[in-house]
């Protein structure tokens, strides 16, 4: 009886009963709040005024201050760049801890290995900050490697426990049906990983990869203490500035990083609707 | 008759060598799976832990930095507080009362991004398929800038002259402007706002595959909307709640910058506290010992959410 | 997602590569942020061939922080005056002989037989400045020039006052206002200190660095703050006062030096000696907006550094307090006055 009216209802009742009016009522009061700050910091930057807190006229100098400052620009570049490359390993690292920590029953190590996933979580950042930089220090000065390697290195290692949580979350629910399907129909393990195992963890991995990105994007205290000469990151720049002035050419900068993101992941859903 | 039997003792042999094997190569996966992770981490990750434990039990060096002298001083000094003139140790509540004004602040944050961020998961899941990653998008968007900006920018909109406080004069609702800034109020939101997307990603993606159509299952056995959601919904996104508070609580503990922003540097969290002994109050070794004390009391509570998670793993098929 | 993912691995790349370029002749310099001019920067790469890159810190903890651990990269560092007498005293700076410069002659005779740096072997000026208050004159019409302002707030100033977030400078506030010495070690002195600083925390709002814009913005209306800070703020809010408090207040100078570590010590050395150059200083101050140490600036420094009330001190002004770092027991003093005012 059950199946047949889902089966009826399965266009029109499942729909409404999806709604929960109070929650979608909740999720735009969230949006609104969540954009009424990013709001208030892209008309500010058309700011003719110098502060940060009073307006006075539109203007686009703080764009072309933005433009022609290296410096911000250089720190922008920088921390996208760190980003991309620390999430990248972060995700790729954390999605095989999590295939191998989760739906697998107990085994000896287990708790242990997650425990130690999550270690980068459970030490406040200034710590970890100062023991880095000795850490890394030594390394410097034993292997004579300098560069942003070792930045980026920081920051993989504190984004693996955001990208790892949600994969695992996500891994918790999947059904091992399917891959046991596949393996049935003599599917090698990395066969069975890449075609269904894969697909169906991809929200998990694409969810922990955004929270990555947004970690190390923001970070300041640990990116503070271990960059090296020329990797000063955008936090790190604003943050010089809060003691001597912010000026709205911040403003600007973030409201080109959000532009241009906005641009690339419109591309980007324009192209995958063309495959389609 | 003989060969039968013959035949499925073989077979039985076989089939436990398979079984082996397969294990085997079972564990193996699973090793080189976590190889990276153990490395990078084991490495990069408790190296740092280590030297924060051997820093605490030393001396403070002038000017930062620590002597090679071993001392208990800085654990001490968490709790007591030794006494100039005739060297006797009271008890000293200052800290306890930063760990646990911390702790309570983390707290409400991460029950209150539960309660605004599970109906954004929610929201999210329960669109059609082609427009959830736009969705994701459109949250995530805020945080790809830089929380320091949109910090100050949430200064403007809740500040004595700032935008809420002009509206509502302007419209005659109030006549003073309301103090909201530098406020405890202040800080939980500026809290809720940093830490919302770790609790809606990891939700979102345990709810990602919900069969809805089990809502109907319930709907038809005459369950009410609020018992679907306690029966239906609650259970399969335990995970995603629980991965979404330990990412909240854990980073909230340890925040000082969003805190002294909007509250006003007037108190000390946790990583105030911290950072201080790192910087001016040149104390390495209190504040390892300080940010092990946390570690700790952080361990407890991630190896109590292991096991509401490890209860739900179990008795999945 | 994967094409995604490739596209922006090889435009990471192509930054990676862009930024990591290679010139002859580099110069590492780590100095506050915000605090260099740009254009003086340019000068000095075209003028020497050098290219130059500038970090920024936001204290001189961060950066001691760094420099302790070594292999930093850096040449260059700007510390406050207490800061490199810490530094001297632990190695961390190289002996440059500043004195025997071809620009030292520019520096003013005042600035060379320094606490921190006796005949300036490792160090000249950067910038200097004093750290006071500044109020708001529309707000409280009295005489501005005294710490009571803050220890025994007036009326219309309490709750509307900012004082700067760091233990040295609000605590030698409160030494000054009770009459008692800088790094002061005697736990009764330091009890009654931490009474009357409790007492007075009811009366004030925040204690937050970003002075500028809390004045600005009419957060507050009184303000511990830098000189430079106070002028600053005075542009956007023209009746803001700087004071120069009877009780005293507190001088400061950041100065160039080079790390004993520094992988270009001859470039370092070329940079010190530009700095000592009074164009280049005055190039300094018109960004920075502190006065400098160089003679002969003057003539190149905006009109209005050269009349503003924050930079030239009124005649019957007390002399600035540089204070000295303090021992160790001292400063675990201080700690826990600070703790226990935060707490």
């Amino acid at each position: 009886m059950a199946k047949l009216s889902s089966l009826f209802s399965r266009s029109t009742g499942s729909r409404e009963l999806r709604k929960q009016p109070l929650f979608t009522g909740m999720s735009w009061l969230v949006l609104f709040m969540l954009y009424a700050p990013i709001t208030v910091l892209i008309v500010f930057s058309f700011n003719d005024n110098r502060s940060v807190v009073r307006w006075t006229e539109f203007s686009l100098r703080w764009y072309s201050a933005a433009l022609e400052n290296d410096d911000i620009r250089d720190a922008a570049l920088i921390s996208i760049q760190v980003a991309f490359t620390a999430t990248f390993f972060a995700t790729i690292i954390a999605t095989m801890a999590a295939l191998a920590t989760t739906r697998s029953g107990q085994y000896w190590g287990k708790s242990a290995s997650i425990a130690l996933i999550n270690q980068p979580l459970m030490i406040p950042e200034i710590v970890t900050a100062i023991a880095t930089l000795s850490f890394f220090s030594i390394l410097r000065h034993i292997t004579g490697v300098t560069g942003i390697g070792w930045l980026i290195l920081a920051h993989t290692v504190f984004c693996v426990p955001f990208a790892y949580m949600p994969i695992r979350a996500r891994l918790t629910d999947m059904s091992v049906t399917y891959e046991a399907a596949a393996a049935d129909l003599y599917a090698s393990p990395l066969q069975t990983f890449r075609y269904v195992t894969l697909p169906l963890l991809m929200p998990g991995v694409v969810a922990g990869a955004m929270l990555a990105f947004v970690v190390s994007l923001d970070d300041v205290i640990i990116t503070l203490l271990v960059a090296g000469p020329g990797e000063t990151t955008l936090p790190i720049y604003i943050l010089g500035q809060i003691r001597r002035g912010v000026t709205p050419e911040v403003n600007a900068v973030s409201t080109i990083l959000i532009g241009v993101t906005v641009i690339m992941v419109t591309l980007t859903f324009f192209l995958q609707r063309k495959r389609k | 008759m003989p060969g039968a039997s013959r035949i499925s003792r073989d077979a039985n042999t076989t089939l436990l060598m398979a079984k082996k094997e397969r294990s085997r190569q079972t564990r193996r996966a699973r090793f080189l799976l976590l190889l990276p992770v153990l490395l990078v981490i084991g490495i990069f990750g408790l190296f740092p832990l280590s030297i924060a434990l051997v820093y605490s039990f030393l001396e403070p060096g002038t000017y930062g930095g620590v002597e090679w002298v071993f001392s208990t001083d800085a654990y001490v000094q968490f709790l007591f507080e030794r006494d100039i003139f005739d060297d006797t140790l009271t008890f000293n509540s200052a800290y306890l009362q930063i760990f646990g004004r911390s702790f309570g602040l983390a707290f409400i944050t991460m029950i209150g991004t539960l309660i605004l961020g599970f109906p954004v998961a929610y929201f999210i899941a329960a669109r059609p398929p082609e427009q959830r990653n736009f969705w994701l998008f459109a949250i995530t968007l805020p945080f790809w800038t830089n929380l320091l900006i949109r910090t100050y920018s949430m200064l403007l909109i809740v500040r004595d002259e700032g935008i809420v406080n002009l509206l509502l004069i302007n419209m005659g609702i109030i006549n003073e402007p309301l103090e909201m800034l530098y406020t405890d109020g202040a800080v939980l939101a500026g809290l809720v706002y940093s830490y919302l997307p770790f609790m809606i990603l990891p939700i979102y993606a345990s709810l990602e595959k919900f069969d809805f159509s089990l809502l109907e299952a319930g709907h038809d056995l005459y369950a009410s909307r609020v018992q679907v959601f306690r029966h239906i919904i609650i259970p399969i996104t335990r995970p995603g709640i629980v991965a979404g508070c330990v990412l909240v609580l854990i980073p909230a503990l340890g925040a000082f910058i969003t805190p002294e922003l909007l509250g006003g540097g007037k108190k000390l969290m946790i990583g105030n506290l911290i950072a201080l002994q790192f910087g001016a109050g040149r104390n390495w070794p209190f504040g390892s010992a300080a940010a092990l004390i946390l570690m700790a009391l952080v361990l407890i509570s991630l190896l109590i959410s292991l096991r509401v998670g490890a209860a739900k793993e179990g008795s999945h098929g | 997602m994967k094409q995604k993912l490739l596209h922006t691995i090889a435009i990471s790349a192509l930054a990676l590569s862009a930024v990591a370029a290679h010139a002859e002749g580099k110069l590492n310099i780590y100095n506050w942020g915000n605090y260099t001019n740009p254009e003086m920067v340019k000068k000095f790469e075209e003028q020497h061939g050098i290219e130059v890159t500038l970090d920024g810190y936001d204290s001189n903890e961060t950066m001691l922080a760094k420099v302790k651990e070594g292999n930093t990269g850096y040449d260059i560092v700007v510390p406050g005056d207490y800061m490199i007498a810490i530094m001297i005293k632990e190695g961390l700076l190289a002996e440059i002989n500043a004195s025997e410069m071809e620009n030292f002659k520019n520096v003013n005779p005042d600035w060379v037989d320094v606490y921190w740096d006796p005949g300036r072997k490792y160090s000249v000026p950067y910038q200097w400045g004093t750290t006071s208050f500044t109020v708001d004159s529309d707000v409280y019409g009295g005489d501005v020039n005294t710490l009571a302002l803050i220890f025994d707030t007036p009326e219309e100033l309490k709750g509307r006052i900012n004082m700067l977030n760091d233990m040295n400078d609000v605590i030698n506030a409160g030494l000054r206002y009770l009459d008692y010495p800088r790094c002061n070690s005697d736990p009764e002195q330091m009890k009654e200190l931490l009474a009357l600083l409790v007492k007075a925390k009811d009366d004030w709002r925040t204690m937050d660095y970003s002075v500028i814009e809390k004045l600005t913005s009419k957060d507050v209306d009184l303000s511990q703050s830098w000189n430079g800070a106070a002028m600053r703020a005075r542009a956007d809010r023209p009746t803001l006062t700087y004071a120069y408090p009877k009780e005293g207040f507190t001088g400061w100078m950041d100065n160039v030096a080079v790390l004993s570590d520094a992988p270009n010590m001859d470039n370092a050395k070329l940079f010190v000696n530009f700095m000592m150059d009074p164009e280049n200083a005055a190039m300094t101050s018109n960004f920075a907006r502190y006065a400098n140490g160089v003679i002969g600036s003057e003539e190149f420094m905006d009109a209005e550094m050269l009349e503003a009330p924050e930079i030239v001190m009124p005649a019957g002004a007390p002399v600035p307090d540089f204070v000295q770092p303090c021992d160790q027991d001292v400063v675990d003093l201080y700690n826990q006055v600070w703790t226990r005012l935060k707490q």
